[in-house]
């Protein structure tokens, strides 16, 4: 018998992967059937709401909870921060109350009295020098590569600007948050809102005393995480405890002010840089300089990506100085921290080309040799350049018409890993040949559910809707915490390895009955097929494994080829730009994608146009804004945290590079890559439509109409 | 620093009457909240009046009637998602300016987050889970789900409400229509595209 | 929200009554995109929620012979869609800047016209003036989104009406009722409004217990308009500036222009001076501009809002070049 080996399938004989499959849970979802944690509503569910510290930092000299534990609804009050504890930034929970209804919750949190002392604080995470007076610096590498001095010497172009990129919180619309429900006393159940189905249940197990088996972690859809939702998170864990004393299911979700102040931000970065070239283009000096926050921690992006992608750059020198903020802590925010590193990267290199008087199209093209994959951006950019047209829309820096308005192009490129993260899954065949899989993913709404139908489905033969896909539970074999565009790798390596082995028994089975050679045997349509002809149904030969269910174990990751890692990838923007307003908006963005095998194409491409869509919200209006004498984040709320909606985006082309060499690489992750060169893209798009860098992400009508003014690039 | 908690939840509060008149409400809030049951006892005898405290509310929701006990105060939403289960319509932001608590009130689309649910008694309200039954469902919720007009889809719902409203409106919409009518919902995930399309795809259909 | 009584009153009388229960310390409910959200942040604390949807007479848009009067109630969708209000061109550039159908649906006229500010210092909890311990936290801190005109005292926020702009300058005036039940005045819509030194002044005239009922428009005749408001988005979104403009025009030169401005004082801001410019002349781009030019001559802008000077003078030259259709190349 021929050697069985795991492997996919050649590209062509495909009936599933690599089409466009509608998501299996989109009628659910869009019906409202689907439920998430927020929408958990057990019988005799309360409802938690939240006193939370408003101002930079203070020490809590006086609380009182008595009145609070007296007002009518209320069962139970729970003091995350009591006397003596510093509260540090803006949004700090102080106390929880858990009431019948929300109402008399916030009736509950009024009631509580609470006296703080202030103490310094210090916000302004752009002002290097005023945190430097502020003792808030910490210096976070400095090295050196080359000889800078030697090279600026001997460049022929030497360009030295300002950049940055503005804080930016998570802002997922289902808050952080969960449900949670004891059954005895020793039994815990939580609907959690959580990209880490698998990896949560200890968190809430520890704090409260309980057995880790005793608690169980449900989410079968959450409302957006992007980085931030892999904790349990302290006010998870008094969800919990609430609960407990209450004697009652407790719903705790975070208000959208906390969810903006607390539920995970993404550092800033500002950079001072100086680049240079030699005659032909050939960048050789990098010189940096970048700082931000993370919040108190004070860290900022990392050093050790800066040039972004172009490490081969001959001549650096790089340095990061941390500053330490009275602001809400930062978690990872997709892709991180890719975003901020291109955004202080492309536009550099985008403002040589200005200073050369060249097509930055070249530049870049010219300078791919210092990239990881010179030969996936080179194509990449070919294709960009054909949808966007770039030949015939380019023209120099500035010379973007006549008008107040102003047109202009910009392109970017990025990488990311995507590796398989590491799952283990159970696949299940009946006898009467029902297929179902369990896994303890989780579908972030990237289709992890539906990828997975899909590759059992084309492994056995059948619709997709013809398996049954168990996630969203930690019951169910461990899987990797969705995070780092490690999940599609993660699940469709263990389910094709399963997969594969539950059908080599089948076939096995099947070649005895009939008398057929078992490597002559295909799965196709519902049918087993020898040689092309039909042998059985499916169901026939699922009969043949007797009363007993088949089940199967699937692993990995595993070097067997189903997945690999690393990706290219290249934007382009088309912008107007009105100079008169300062107002930009989006003509059109193209961003071409390699990632490896694609599962199902239309959600791919969701994925694509969706990291697109985030990159015009922190290119164009979405940032953090602290005010300096108060501390507190003042635009907390989604009239003044402005998010692009329906008519700001323009048109998007998705273009996924998808040569056999892609499909032969196995499945990449996808998740993060299209959100990182879309920033860089549209601000180098304005700096041409303009001839004018803004230097600081988002490029409000403010900072254009300032940089216009300053009027330098 | 002041005790900015303590300002913002208690005491008197920010009231319209400190707002327009001054101080003389400030200075008589003591002598007010004491007056406070009797006058609440006098209003009742006026017509029209709810006290402030909970009480049968009759809402027709997606075809029925159901009556709640709730106070003045709460929201048509939370009545929705808490009383009734409905929880098509999510609570995102307080300030309502995201669109995801989209309901039709007499065929308008309506944030169900700024609407008090004793305010809607007499009015027809839908929601969501009215446009599925079983495995039938509305076209904007096929063409959702077609054009992959999702992602997490905590926001969906209230951009399928909203897109039929206005495709009962607008049943010939062009793009730049469509992208002005659709401006009240927020997506953080970026399924704008998908919604596009649907929207495009469904008024060209003229229906 | 803290408990509240609610009521439901059929007719304006009966909404004075029971407005001026408590004191008057009561809160007008009609559209409720502002009011519920002041509630919810405990921004207003009233004993009483006054429901006023089902007074009809508010909600009727009717002719007079020397012009149209609107009900308070009136939806931004019917005035966009009512015949007699074709005419009022600015107005309807307003409701297709408010990109909402939820928005346009729900809100109603009377309620743009008492919208109170959307500056962050006030949601926040810092009072409509921004102050902390006595000292304006707008004049030290953010203030991107503020005041450059009318800005000198402690009222630093910007008027949040959208309508008032297009109104003031059609000449309209507002009816105001209460506090007694059968009071009832008319004045000019321009006199509304007031830049409050004391935050309990408010934003208007209205004392407690009052109400706007009803707006007049006097007959639009040849007159023509336009509204232009910078918006950052294309959805709903605060203008960052807007300006109105009504032309009286004889054989394209101007007779008379009334210019206001939105969202740039703590008050709709007319530009009498811009507006005398234009007499006599043609409307064009450099009539327009140099109306533009007059009409933020005595901007003061804060620390960190002189940008909203130039788009102010933009808004001011698009809606001028707009009302005699002539406004091209703008995003």
């Amino acid at each position: 018998m021929a050697e069985r080996k795991v492997a996919w399938k050649a590209r062509k004989d495909n009936t599933l992967i690599g089409q466009d499959i509608p998501r299996l849970d989109g009628v659910d979802k869009a019906s409202g059937s689907a439920k998430y944690a927020a929408d958990i509503n057990t019988a005799g569910t309360l409802y938690a709401r939240l006193l939370t510290f408003k101002g930079g930092a203070a020490v809590i000299k006086a609380l009182d909870v008595a009145a609070a534990e007296k007002t009518p609804g209320v069962r139970a009050v729970h003091v995350f921060n009591g006397v003596d504890k510093e509260v540090r930034w803006d949004g700090t929970i102080v106390a929880a109350v858990a009431a019948d209804t929300p109402e008399q919750a916030e009736d509950g949190v009024r009631a509580i009295k609470v006296t703080y002392e202030a103490k310094p604080h210090f916000v302004d995470e752009e002002d290097l020098p005023g945190a430097a007076k502020a003792k808030r610096t910490k210096p976070l590498g400095d090295n050196q590569k080359g000889d800078v001095a030697a090279a600026l010497k001997a460049a022929k172009h030497v360009h030295k600007g300002y950049y940055g990129v503005a804080t930016i919180s998570h802002m997922c619309l289902e808050p952080h948050g969960s449900h949670c429900e004891w059954e005895g006393k020793d039994k815990l159940n939580v609907h959690l809102s959580t990209q880490n189905v698998s990896g949560t249940g200890g968190q809430f197990a520890g704090p409260l005393g309980l057995d880790a088996s005793n608690v169980s972690i449900t989410c079968n859809y959450i409302g957006g995480g992007f980085g931030s939702k892999f904790a349990a998170d302290q006010w998870g864990v008094v969800c919990a405890q609430l609960a407990k004393k209450a004697g009652k299911p407790v719903r705790l979700m975070l208000d959208r002010a906390t969810e903006l102040k607390i539920g995970g931000t993404r550092p800033s970065g500002f950079a001072e840089v100086t680049i240079a070239a030699d005659a032909d283009g050939n960048i050789t000096v990098w010189d940096s300089h970048h700082w931000g926050t993370s919040g108190i921690a004070g860290s900022t992006i990392a050093l050790s990506q800066t040039p972004y992608c172009f490490d081969g750059i001959p001549n650096r020198n790089r340095k990061a100085t941390g500053i330490s903020t009275n602001c809400g802590p930062n978690r990872a925010w997709r892709a991180p921290p890719h975003p901020q590193l291109c955004a202080i990267t492309d536009t550099v290199v985008d403002d040589l080309a200005a200073k050369m008087g060249a097509d930055s199209y070249d530049i870049f093209m010219k300078n791919l040799d210092k990239t990881p994959k010179p030969d996936v951006y080179a194509e990449e950019m070919k294709i960009g350049a054909k949808l966007i047209d770039w030949k015939a829309k380019w023209h120099a820096h500035g010379k973007g018409g006549k008008g107040p308005v102003k047109r202009g192009l910009g392109m970017a490129i990025h990488r990311w890993g995507g590796r398989a993260g590491a799952t283990t899954c159970t696949v299940k065949i009946h006898p009467d040949g029902a297929v179902e899989t369990f896994l303890g993913s989780q579908d972030l709404g990237t289709g992890t559910r539906t990828v997975i139908a899909i590759t059992l489905a084309e492994t056995f033969g059948l619709g997709v809707r013809d398996v049954k896909v168990n996630i969203g539970n930690n019951s169910y074999p461990k899987a990797n915490p969705s995070g780092g565009s490690i999940t599609v790798g993660g699940v469709s390596g263990p389910l094709r390895r399963a997969g594969l082995e539950a059908l080599w028994k089948i076939y096995d089975l099947v070649a005895a009955k009939y008398k057929v050679k078992a490597d002559s045997l295909s799965a196709k349509g519902g049918k087993i097929l020898s040689a092309g002809k039909t042998v059985c149904s499916w169901k026939q030969a699922c009969g043949l494994l007797g009363p007993m269910p088949l089940e199967v174990q699937g692993q990995g990751p595993k070097n067997d080829g189903l997945t690999s890692q690393g990706v290219a990838g290249v934007q382009m923007a088309d912008v107007s730009v009105d100079t008169e307003t300062g107002i930009v908006r989006i003509n059109k963005l193209v961003a071409v994608q390699d990632c490896g095998l694609i599962i199902d194409e239309l959600t791919a491409r969701s994925q694509v146009s969706g990291g697109l869509i985030m990159g015009i919200a922190y290119a164009l209006s979405e940032e953090r804004i602290m005010d300096n004498r108060t501390g507190r984040f003042i635009n907390a709320d989604l009239e003044n945290y402005k998010l692009p909606r329906i008519g700001d985006i323009g048109e998007l082309v998705v273009e996924m590079y998808q040569p056999d060499s892609e499909y032969e690489r196995g499945v990449v992750g996808l998740g993060e890559p299209p959100v990182i060169s879309t920033g860089a893209a549209i601000s180098n798009a304005v700096a041409n439509a303009t001839g004018v860098r803004v230097p600081v992400l988002p490029l409000t009508p403010q900072r254009v109409v300032e940089a216009l003014k300053g009027g330098q690039a | 620093m002041r005790d900015r908690d303590d300002q913002d939840r208690s005491g008197p509060g920010f009231s319209r009457r400190d707002f327009l008149r001054g101080s003389a409400a400030a200075a008589t809030a003591t002598a007010m909240a004491t007056q406070g049951t009797e006058e609440t006892a006098a209003a009742n005898v006026k017509a029209n009046v709810f006290a402030a405290a909970a009480q049968n509310v009759t809402l027709n929701v997606n075809g029925k009637d159901h009556t709640v006990k709730v106070e003045p105060r709460v929201t048509l939403l939370h009545v929705l998602r808490n009383d009734l289960n409905l929880t098509g319509c999510k609570e995102v932001d307080e300030r309502s300016a995201d669109g995801a608590d989209t309901v039709m009130i007499d065929g308008k689309a309506v944030l169900a987050g700024s609407r008090l649910a004793i305010e809607c008694e007499g009015k027809k309200i839908l929601t969501v889970e009215s446009l599925r039954s079983g495995e039938k469902v509305d076209e904007v919720i096929s063409g959702f789900v077609k054009h992959d007009a999702m992602q997490c889809g905590f926001c969906t719902p209230g951009f399928v409400v909203a897109t039929r409203v206005f495709l009962n409106k607008n049943p010939k919409a062009s793009l730049a229509e469509i992208r002005k009518g659709l401006g009240g919902n927020i997506c953080r995930c970026g399924t704008y595209q998908g919604i596009t399309q649907c929207a495009l795809e469904l008024a060209k259909g003229g229906k | 929200m803290r408990p509240f009584e609610y009521a439901r009153p059929q007719s304006e009388g009966e909404a004075l009554d029971l407005l001026n229960d408590h004191d008057a310390n009561t809160a007008i409910l009609a559209g409720g995109t502002d009011l519920i959200s002041l509630l919810q942040e405990d921004l207003q604390v009233p004993q009483r929620v006054v429901d006023i949807k089902n007074v009809d007479s508010m909600q009727a848009i009717t002719a007079d012979g020397t012009g149209v009067i609107v009900g308070a109630l009136t939806t931004l969708e019917d005035i966009a869609e009512h015949p007699m209000l074709a005419d009022y061109r600015s107005l309807l550039d307003v409701v297709d800047g408010t990109r909402s159908i939820q928005v346009q649906s729900m809100g109603t006229l009377g309620g743009d016209l008492c919208h109170l500010p959307n500056c962050w210092y006030f949601r926040n909890g810092y009072g409509l003036l921004g102050l902390e311990d006595g000292e304006s936290l707008v004049a030290s801190g953010d203030n991107r989104y503020h005041a450059v005109l009318g800005n000198q005292g402690p009222a630093k926020f910007v008027s949040a009406s959208r309508f008032a702009p297009a109104l003031i300058a059609w000449g309209a005036e507002v009816r105001v009722i209460g506090p007694e039940p059968t009071a009832d005045e008319w004045l000019p819509l321009e006199q509304f409004f007031v830049t409050p030194k004391v935050q309990s002044q408010g934003i208007s005239v209205l004392e407690p217990g009052q109400m706007i009922s009803h707006v007049r428009l006097p007959d639009a005749q040849a007159l023509v308009s336009s509204t232009y408001e910078v918006l950052q988005l294309e959805g709903l979104d605060w203008p960052l500036a807007s300006a109105a403009a009504t032309l009286d025009l004889d054989g394209g030169v101007v007779r008379e222009a009334r210019i206001v401005m939105g969202h740039v004082a703590p008050t709709p801001w007319t530009a009498h001076e811009a507006g005398q410019s234009l007499v006599g002349l043609p409307v064009d781009e450099e009539t327009a501009g140099r109306a533009g030019e007059i009409a933020v001559a005595e901007a003061t802008p804060l620390s960190g809002n002189a940008y909203k000077v130039q788009l102010a003078r933009t808004a001011v030259k698009r809606a001028l070049l707009g009302a005699v259709d002539k406004l091209e190349g703008a995003l």
